[in-house]
């Protein structure tokens, strides 16, 4: 595959590797006295277990792995609102595959879709546009979620859905925003980063100043990164230098798809389309300011929260985490997948407790699913 | 929330809805090209684009891309090198 | 063979209630549909088996059955038909037995069209001749619109496993080397293609194949091979996984040897899927002592269905019940059984 097959190559691989364990022997990072560097997005979490590259790195590395997977920071009551949706007579309810298996209070919509709720998977929200055409007598909802990556998809298919005046199609709006967790999280006295590596696709969409604050106000490295093992590679031998050089400053290894100020038809899409919630609930956060987004007033035709009176329209309801769970204290890094006294008894895939074990980019099914938690032995 | 992966731009299907198709690998999906359409739409016709849940969001910067790829590859060589000096080394002294 | 009358032509174009009732119309679909194609010795309500192989001292019977439903019931590559013959003589060949006799079972959705049934049942006549297999009983039903979709198809076999061959998961053992005959998970990705729900297009066709024919020649290159498995649902990760447990040892695949398609890689890439769990029909993965491994390519790749059969990984001591995964570069992670079904994703 052109673009991707090419950053694989095991020689350059072992040539960063080279580098990375000599930057960290110069940093003088060990396996008790390790950097933090923390990869925001939940698909370099994914990658990282994918290809092994936990295992390669030096132990004088250790990953911390952020909040940037939109499923496992999901609210229960988030999921909750969507089966109510799904459950009113006439709704196609219609969401990405990777929300289905995501408890909520009482079931997910994998298990509301089998009580009879007409749940339907798509690739698309151009995809949920297009059954709203072919349906006119029912509604059709999509649900929004997902990071900047994601959101000018839903803003214009918002847009296209006014142009064609398709008055059935409407967005259960959820989409979050990555600049203010980080900005949360670097607040945390509790918290020891060292670096980051940046989310390739989001900055893809939002260019990569919004993360200025991050070298500017706080003195931490980031790098953009691209998703193919060697751009993971290279950006962490790029945040290592930027510490052993004593530097912050925000550099862009994944410079081939994120452009220095983002893609301006996607922002411009946003910004019409959608409006800061004053806060937003996180799973394992909290309440973050201004790290939501909702669907303004004039397009509120195609807003579900407007339109069926639920969500934060309906004043949002806060539902307590499962008894045991401490997918909050891994999502914060403070302790690892294996420390939850849940990991692989009171929650695994099979019978998930908590949305880190959800989601394949999730840290516990990562960890789980991987073996970060059952080290594998050398084969021969 | 983050696949996203390359796809060629091989066909304009619906200039109206700024929709195309696109080859990934050898897998046809309608595309939607709005947040790249800053021109005419058959100028993106050959493209290398970021898909993302059916859009088009990033044209791939063929330079860009090429002068990473560059800088790994001579890092790969100076690796080979540096591997066969020491396998080299490692022989002189019977130690292999 | 005692015909009671001279079967008609069905004027019908699609299964009715009327069909499943036990009278004439019944009789006219089973006879112009059916057993015009599968031709049994007789009509009675059971077979009556001769079995010439069964009388060698130590021969013993093989006996599977498998029960298929797909959507959408015809494919790239096949129909839901082919399945239920190449599925059953599959299970009985990867058990080193020698497929002889079906049984084929059908629901059918009233409504269902004629001509649907009539593509599959020549689908299915075709494969078992492919294999060298007979169909010989049967049966009908037909249930309300909304009860089954379109057509459920049941089918059981009888082989025979030839005196002193023993492929079981425990005899595999560490240093053994894993086998397959071809590309993985062009199965899976013909069907999710096929349905539709991502709007997705490719020129994939299912893999689905009979593999009678391929086991024999390997086995006759081999006898010591050791077990083998078709990696039908959950894909080549579940049928490695289930070996590892019940043998009690490791395995290492190499994912640099994995044979995938260019446009099977893309799927997957695109909807977040792991090929590994991708479904096969006409693949197996089998194990054999690495040093026999080249006599067992070399009779695979002759065989029909084992143009690309290559080495995947080896059997190693431990860690026990584990597959493990070697990354093209060097990296190593963990190859769990499915959980569940591979959804789709976005991230």
């Amino acid at each position: 595959m052109k673009y991707a097959e090419e950053f694989r190559d095991p020689k350059a691989a072992r040539a960063l590797l080279a580098r990375i364990a000599a930057v960290t022997d110069e940093i003088g990072a060990t396996a008790e006295n390790p950097v933090h560097i923390m990869e925001i997005c939940g698909g370099h979490t994914h990658a990282i277990f994918r290809y092994g590259l936990d295992k390669l790195t030096p132990p004088g590395v250790e990953f911390i792995h952020g909040p940037g997977c939109p499923v496992c920071v999901l609210p229960m009551a988030r999921v909750d609102e969507c089966i109510q949706l799904a459950e009113r007579p006439g709704v196609i309810f219609t969401t990405f595959g990777d929300a289905m298996r995501v408890p909520g209070t009482s079931r997910s919509l994998m298990q509301a879709k089998a009580d009879g709720c007409d749940i339907r998977m798509v690739y698309s929200p151009l995809d949920a546009l297009e059954l709203a055409r072919r349906n006119p007598d029912r509604e059709v909802v999509f649900f929004g979620l997902g990071f900047e990556t994601t959101t000018p998809s839903t803003a214009l298919s918002i847009q296209q859905a006014a142009r064609e005046g398709l008055g059935n199609f409407s967005v259960f709006c959820n989409h979050i925003l990555v600049p203010p967790p980080i900005k949360a999280l670097l607040d945390d006295p509790h918290m020891i980063l060292d670096g980051f590596v940046g989310p390739g696709h989001v900055s893809m969409v939002i260019g990569i100043h919004p993360y200025d604050f991050i070298a500017r106000d706080y003195g931490k490295p980031i790098v953009v990164a691209g998703f193919e093992p060697l751009d993971l590679l290279q950006s962490v031998l790029m945040v290592l230098e930027q510490i052993r050089d004593g530097r912050a400053a925000v550099e862009n290894q994944y410079a081939r798809v994120v452009p220095e100020h983002g893609n301006p038809v996607s922002i411009a899409a946003m910004a019409d389309v959608y409006e800061p919630r004053p806060s937003f609930e996180w799973r394992g956060l909290g309440e973050i300011d201004a790290s939501g987004l909702r669907i303004r007033a004039r397009y509120s035709a195609w807003d579900a929260e407007a339109k069926f009176g639920i969500g934060y329209a309906a004043g949002a309801r806060v539902v307590p985490e499962q008894e045991g769970c401490a997918c909050g204290q891994v999502m914060t890094g403070r302790i690892k997948p294996t420390a939850c006294p849940m990991f692989g008894t009171g929650c695994t895939p099979e019978m998930p407790l908590g949305a880190l074990m959800v989601s394949s980019e999730g840290a516990c099914a990562a960890y789980y699913q991987y073996g970060g938690a059952r080290a594998v032995e050398p084969a021969e | 929330m983050c696949l996203g992966i390359p796809g060629q731009i091989v066909a304009i299907t619906d200039p109206a809805r700024q929709m195309a198709m696109a080859d990934i690998s050898g897998v046809r999906r309608a595309v939607s090209l709005a947040p790249v359409a800053t021109g005419p739409l058959e100028a993106l016709v050959g493209s290398w684009c970021l898909i993302h849940v059916g859009f088009a969001m990033a044209v791939i910067d063929e330079a860009e891309a090429a002068a990473t790829l560059e800088a790994l590859r001579g890092l790969g060589e100076a690796q080979e090198t540096l591997e066969a000096m020491a396998a080299g080394a490692a022989a002189l002294e019977g130690t292999a | 063979m005692n015909k009671p009358h001279t079967p008609t032509r069905l004027r019908d174009t699609k299964v009715t209630l009327a069909h499943g009732g036990g009278g004439k119309a019944m009789r006219d679909l089973i006879e112009d549909v059916f057993t015009s194609v599968f031709v049994p010795d007789a009509m009675e309500d059971q077979a009556r088996l001769t079995a010439g192989a069964l009388a060698e001292p130590g021969a013993r019977l093989a006996f599977t059955t498998d029960s298929f439903v797909v959507d959408p019931v015809e494919f790239p590559g096949g129909d839901i038909g082919t399945l239920a013959v190449c599925g059953t003589v599959n299970d009985l060949a990867v058990g080193g037995a020698r497929p002889l006799w079906l049984s084929a079972a059908f629901i059918i959705e009233e409504g269902t069209e004629i001509a649907l049934l009539r593509r599959v049942v020549a689908s299915m006549a075709r494969e078992a001749a492919a294999a060298g297999v007979r169909i010989v009983t049967g049966d009908t039903k037909v249930v309300g619109k909304g009860s089954a979709d379109k057509l459920f198809v049941t089918t059981a076999g009888v082989g025979v496993i030839p005196p002193g061959r023993d492929l079981r998961a425990e005899r595999v053992r560490p240093g053994d080397v894993a086998i397959v005959n071809g590309v993985l998970g062009d199965h899976g990705a013909a069907i999710l293609a096929a349905r539709g729900d991502m709007a997705l297009s490719t020129d994939v066709l299912s893999d689905c194949q009979g593999l009678g024919h391929l086991m024999e020649a390997a086995l006759a290159a081999c006898p010591d091979i050791r077990a083998a498995r078709d990696a039908t649902r959950g894909g080549l990760a579940s049928a490695v996984n289930e070996i590892a447990t019940a043998a009690g040892v490791g395995i290492v695949l190499d994912e640099g040897a994995l044979p995938l398609r260019a446009e099977v890689k893309g799927l997957c890439e695109l909807l977040g899927l792991d090929p590994l769990y991708l479904a096969n029909e006409g693949t197996l993965v089998l194990f054999a002592p690495a040093d026999q491994a080249e006599a067992v390519l070399d009779a695979m790749r002759a065989a029909p269905g084992g143009a690309g059969s290559c080495i995947v990984g080896r059997v190693a001591e431990g860690p026990r019940g584990r597959v493990s995964m070697k990354t093209a570069f060097g990296g190593q992670r963990i190859v769990d059984m499915l959980v569940g079904e591979q959804l789709p994703r976005i991230c």
